[in-house]
């Protein structure tokens, strides 16, 4: 299972609570990642990437293992322990503003 | 039970404020989508308990929420969670947060730029709902004016959206600029004698109707003069703040611009100025008494870079000649020291026998009439800074 921990807007948007558990079919990728995780959570469609370009909306960014993976390929193998379920992949919001 | 809801959108979340006709005491639920702005929810005139809300961020984008229940519960009309987002066919299934300009060939290839504030071309991204204007005739319908400005129609009760492109194609749709706050479609007014008839505005374009029920769109700003422009009379670059029309009478338009109160006779065809003896004739918000189509309410704001009343006294003025001539309405209201904002979807009227009239600061207040602006009170305080507020006469 892959974990993946959302903000806490998007974790109200999808009335869950800690961690998402998801299954993904395939290699695990950004992309793979986050098919998964609107097909079990399809009101987040849009919200971590547009809805036409699936591309990362900007002031959203992507975390595994200490790693910032924003500006990475979607389509980039994850590491491993993102695939083992040792670490979650993270979403964050980016903090802007005061 | 006769009664009244309030729906009120602020900056962090949405609130559903009810009374009954009394209007003295007022239960209060919210916040609800805590931490979203929320630029406007409405009911429909058709189905009181269908209420449709806009819930933004500048992180995560739009979402169309609905109730079915008068606002206890709500739901994105898309896909419900759990179920494939896309059809046997591979075919993606309604999602309520998708708003995509029309470029097909058929009806556009439109528009790829307007106007950015420095006059190069920029090209039409989506950011925002910011208005949700229910069908008069089928709760399924709604109308969505969007940033950039842009009209959108759902007829699956929010599920899936379609942009009637026919208003950014029109013509002057590559000279239209964004206002202050962006290049927002604000404003749709629904003609309640013809159902093919709708109006709407955008800041910094102006005023559009359509008679064709969105598939053709003429402006209608004949006669406004805005000082601000290059060429003051142009067809287009008006920052028109709000339209706002009695049902009985909707050939009758009053306007709120970015300085001056306009009104038009002829359904737009035309426009006169009527702001009269008001103090400043800059404000947002303008709307009209329920039953007395010639009595109208505005609150004058200082100027365009001092958002606030003048002198520090927050002061609703009304007319009850169709304009030019315009009373204070004070009583109950801050006379001192009071430096908030109307904003221009935030004034809102009830059509209970003796008319109800509400609006929301950006101080956090919604204030209330019961007596048509006579006299006023809070009947909440402390929200965050209020976007916009909607009144539900319940029978």
């Amino acid at each position: 299972m892959i974990r993946v921990t959302l903000p806490p807007h998007l974790r109200k948007l999808a009335q869950v609570e800690g961690e998402v558990m998801l299954n993904v079919e395939g290699p695990v990728t950004q992309r793979s990642v986050l098919d998964a995780l609107e097909a079990t959570y399809p009101m987040l469609r849009g919200t971590i990437r547009d809805h036409l370009t699936q591309k990362r909306r900007a002031f959203v960014r992507f975390f595994a293992c200490s790693e910032d993976l924003s500006h990475e390929p979607p389509d980039a193998p994850l590491p491993d322990a993102i695939a083992t379920g040792k670490e979650p992949f993270m979403i964050v919001g980016a903090i802007a503003g005061g | 039970m006769n009664g009244v809801r309030v729906l009120v959108g602020t900056r962090k979340g949405a609130f559903v404020l009810t009374s009954d006709a009394k209007r003295e005491r007022w239960d209060i639920s919210g916040p609800h989508f805590t931490g979203w702005e929320i630029y406007h929810l409405k009911g429909s005139p058709v189905d009181p308990n269908r209420l449709y809300a806009s819930q933004t961020s500048g992180w995560f984008g739009q979402i169309i929420q609905r109730s079915d229940d008068g606002g206890k519960t709500w739901h994105q009309p898309g896909t419900p969670p759990g179920e494939p987002t896309t059809t046997p066919e591979g075919m993606p299934k309604g999602e309520s947060n998708k708003f995509v300009y029309d470029t097909s060939p058929e009806t556009g290839k439109p528009l790829t730029t307007h106007q950015w504030y420095d006059g190069t071309p920029h090209p039409w991204e989506f950011k925002r709902v910011w208005h949700l204007e229910p069908s008069l005739s089928d709760p399924d319908t709604v109308y969505a004016g969007v940033e950039d400005a842009a009209l959108f129609r759902s007829t699956d009760g929010g599920k899936t959206w379609q942009e009637l492109s026919g208003l950014r194609g029109h013509g002057s749709g590559p000279h239209w600029q964004p206002g202050a706050g962006g290049m927002c479609l604000h404003t749709i007014l629904l003609d309640p004698n013809n159902p093919k008839r709708i109006f709407i505005a955008i800041s910094a374009a102006g005023a559009f109707r359509t008679d064709d029920g969105g598939k053709t769109w003429q402006p209608i700003n004949r006669g406004l003069h805005s000082l601000y422009i290059p060429n003051p009379t142009a067809e287009v670059g008006h920052c028109v703040h709000r339209i706002a029309m009695n049902r009985s009478r909707p050939g009758v338009l009053f306007m709120q611009k970015h300085w001056d109160v306009m009104r038009s006779d002829d359904a737009g065809e035309s426009w006169h100025e009527i702001s009269g003896n008001l103090p400043t004739d800059f404000g947002f918000v303008i709307d009209v008494h329920a039953h007395e189509p010639d009595t109208i309410y505005v609150v004058p704001i200082k100027s365009d870079s001092e958002h606030f009343p003048l002198d520090g006294k927050l002061r609703v003025y009304r007319s009850r000649t169709g304009g030019n001539e315009w009373e204070a309405l004070t009583k109950g209201l801050p006379q001192s020291d009071c430096y908030v904002n109307v904003l221009r979807d935030a004034m809102a009227v009830d059509s209970l026998d003796k008319c109800g009239v509400y609006f929301g600061t950006t101080g956090g207040q919604v204030y209330a009439s019961a007596d048509a602006g006579d006299s006023w009170a809070p009947i909440v305080r402390d929200l965050p800074a209020v976007v916009s507020v909607e009144v539900q006469t319940l029978s």
